[in-house]
């Protein structure tokens, strides 16, 4: 056995045993019938995917890639100007890039129950709002869209801010002299030269934070209460208190066909996608 | 009103130009004026200031002091892309993402684009790779298309930084002379920053010679070569032989049957000539440039002459 083969075995054998199996497991059952009690029964069936085109389960589909799409546009409106910053921040840009990592040192779970203490009608910024005398009922800032829009936008910045940071911060600064040199204003350079050449950091960054912000689950969950039910949202339910396995493994499955299809249409020809 | 028009003066005036970075003086007081039309080389050692005076000009930095004249309007306070200058950059900053077209054209707008980008691709001999990216190209072509880039542009001056030294030699030679012909054909005043003299010399109808960020002499080449002002304008254009504060160059050294009495002690070839270095009775050394087959022997002893119009006397 090549000396390669022995270290790529323990990656691969956990690969397969915390991949593979569970995915072909995953798959078996949404190809079986609903246990009454949870779990999985013969015989053989079709009808949790056809389900998943009733217009209920097809609109939350849709609304799902409908917020993870706002979430990445945010995020790569709110990430470009703060990349562009740090990267052109000269020695202090290790102090900015540190700030940005920051937040992955508490777990997400506690970030995301900071913001429901934040939002909430007896939140911090209700209470002052309401002690300023700038309002008297409470805004209606947690239990909706907004807010599970605002958890994702802040929960996967740095996935957009990282990859937009590598890739400006290898722009040649030459090249911005140039654009100058040959009549191009500062907004114009940004257009012509900077974004076409950090394409590539931004399409890596919108897969980074499309990708998860689609199959959230935690975010909706708390941030969106009961009026937001999303594909993660969905498919959990349907394991727990649903207790319909087929259909969650095949609504699982749709949702990583998506993903996979998205990448795909991300990957342009002979170029790496990340 | 196009002021190429209007203005007789110098193309580009520097009044007391100083550059000051963070506790380091990167040009200090220069001042200099640049002739419609002409072929001027700011040549100095690197370091010396000259690609910090350049940016001045483009804009990329602003005087600490002084004053950038341009046709008679002054423009040290203009960003880069309200100049009517444009650049040729040491590594070309050709954008990669664009075609050798799409590069020419960049800072063009309106009706007569394309026209303009043929002619200029046609100037330069690049008709045929119009879609190719610069990573398809060669170091020369790539040097052609930068230059085609800043021409197209029509600027009342154009600056070249360096744009030789990333050529392979013998291409050098070759592309100088291009470049020679090419600021001759369209007529626009050069600005060509290099550290090489040689170059320097064989291009220019100017040459202004820079040293720890002071400009040390300005004139024609022969001028600057033939009567240096200075030490350091005289070493650094070519080999000096220096006997107290007198200075003669090597070729203006000949050896006779009489004259001063040395003794050889190197001979070393350098294909076309050949150097004699010698050593004088007052124990000072001394070069001679002579034909090959005139070579003396280490050891012998000459006689070495030079008529003292060649002479240069400084402190």
């Amino acid at each position: 056995m090549k000396i390669r083969n022995v270290f790529l075995a323990p990656g691969a054998i956990l690969s397969i045993v915390t991949m593979v199996v569970p995915l072909a497991i995953v798959g078996i059952y949404s190809l079986l019938s609903r246990g009454a009690y949870g779990g999985v029964e013969l015989p053989w069936a079709l009808e949790n995917y056809t389900r998943l085109f009733d217009p209920l389960y097809a609109l939350i589909f849709l609304k799902s890639v409908w917020i993870a799409a706002i979430a990445t546009a945010l995020c790569l409106l709110l990430g470009f100007p703060l990349a562009l910053f740090i990267a052109r921040s000269g020695p202090r840009k290790n102090l900015w890039l540190a700030l940005v990592i920051l937040p992955f040192w508490t777990s997400f779970l506690i970030r995301t129950y900071g913001w429901m203490f934040l939002l909430r009608d007896t939140g911090l910024i209700n209470t002052i709002l309401i002690g300023a005398g700038l309002i008297r009922e409470p805004l209606p800032l947690l239990y909706n869209d907004g807010a599970v829009i605002l958890g994702l936008v802040y929960g996967y910045l740095p996935f957009m801010v990282l990859p937009l940071y590598a890739t400006l911060e290898r722009l040649d600064a030459r090249l911005l002299e140039a654009a100058a040199d040959l009549g191009a204003r500062p907004w114009e350079s940004l257009r012509r030269v900077t974004l076409p050449l950090c394409a590539g950091g931004i399409r890596a960054g919108a897969i980074l934070v499309f990708v998860p912000c689609l199959g959230t689950y935690l975010t909706s969950d708390l941030l969106g209460g009961s009026k937001t039910v999303l594909i993660g949202n969905l498919v959990q339910n349907q394991f727990t208190a649903s207790r319909d396995w087929p259909f969650g493994a095949a609504s699982s499955l749709l949702l990583m066909a998506v993903a996979m299809l998205l990448l795909m249409a991300a990957k342009r020809k002979g170029e790496e996608l990340l | 009103m196009d002021p190429k028009r209007t203005h007789d003066g110098p193309v580009l005036e520097l009044r007391a130009v100083s550059k000051e970075f963070a506790a380091h003086q990167a040009v200090s007081e220069v001042s200099l004026e640049v002739p419609r039309g002409s072929f001027f080389s700011l040549v100095g050692p690197s370091g010396c200031g000259k690609t910090t005076l350049l940016r001045l000009i483009a804009g990329f930095e602003t005087p600490t002091t002084g004053e950038v004249w341009l046709s008679g309007q002054r423009i040290d306070h203009l960003p880069p892309y309200q100049r009517n200058v444009n650049t040729v950059f040491q590594s070309y900053a050709l954008f990669p993402h664009l075609t050798v077209a799409g590069n020419v054209a960049f800072g063009l707008r309106g009706d007569d684009t394309s026209t303009r980008v043929a002619r200029a691709l046609d100037q330069l001999q690049l008709t045929g790779k119009e879609s190719r990216r610069p990573d398809q190209l060669s170091g020369g072509e790539r040097q052609r298309v930068a230059l085609a880039r800043a021409l197209v542009m029509e600027p009342e001056l154009l600056l070249l930084d360096e744009p030789l030294s990333a050529l392979d030699p013998l291409l050098r030679k070759q592309v100088r002379a291009e470049l020679r012909d090419l600021q001759k054909r369209v007529g626009i005043t050069f600005l060509f920053v290099t550290h090489d003299q040689e170059e320097a010399l064989a291009l220019s109808d100017t040459i202004a010679v820079m040293d720890k960020s002071r400009v040390e002499q300005v004139g024609p080449p022969r001028e600057v070569y033939c009567r240096p002002r200075t030490r350091f304008v005289a070493n650094f254009l070519g080999p000096m032989n220096w006997i107290g504060n007198i200075g003669v160059r090597p070729e203006s050294v000949r050896l006779a049957s009489d004259g001063r009495p040395a003794v050889v002690t190197n001979v070393v070839y350098l294909g076309s000539v050949m150097h004699v270095e010698a050593r004088l009775e007052t124990g000072e050394g001394i070069i001679a440039q002579v034909a090959p087959d005139q070579a003396p022997e280490a050891g012998m002893g000459v006689h070495v002459k030079w008529s003292t119009e060649d002479e240069v006397r400084l402190p």
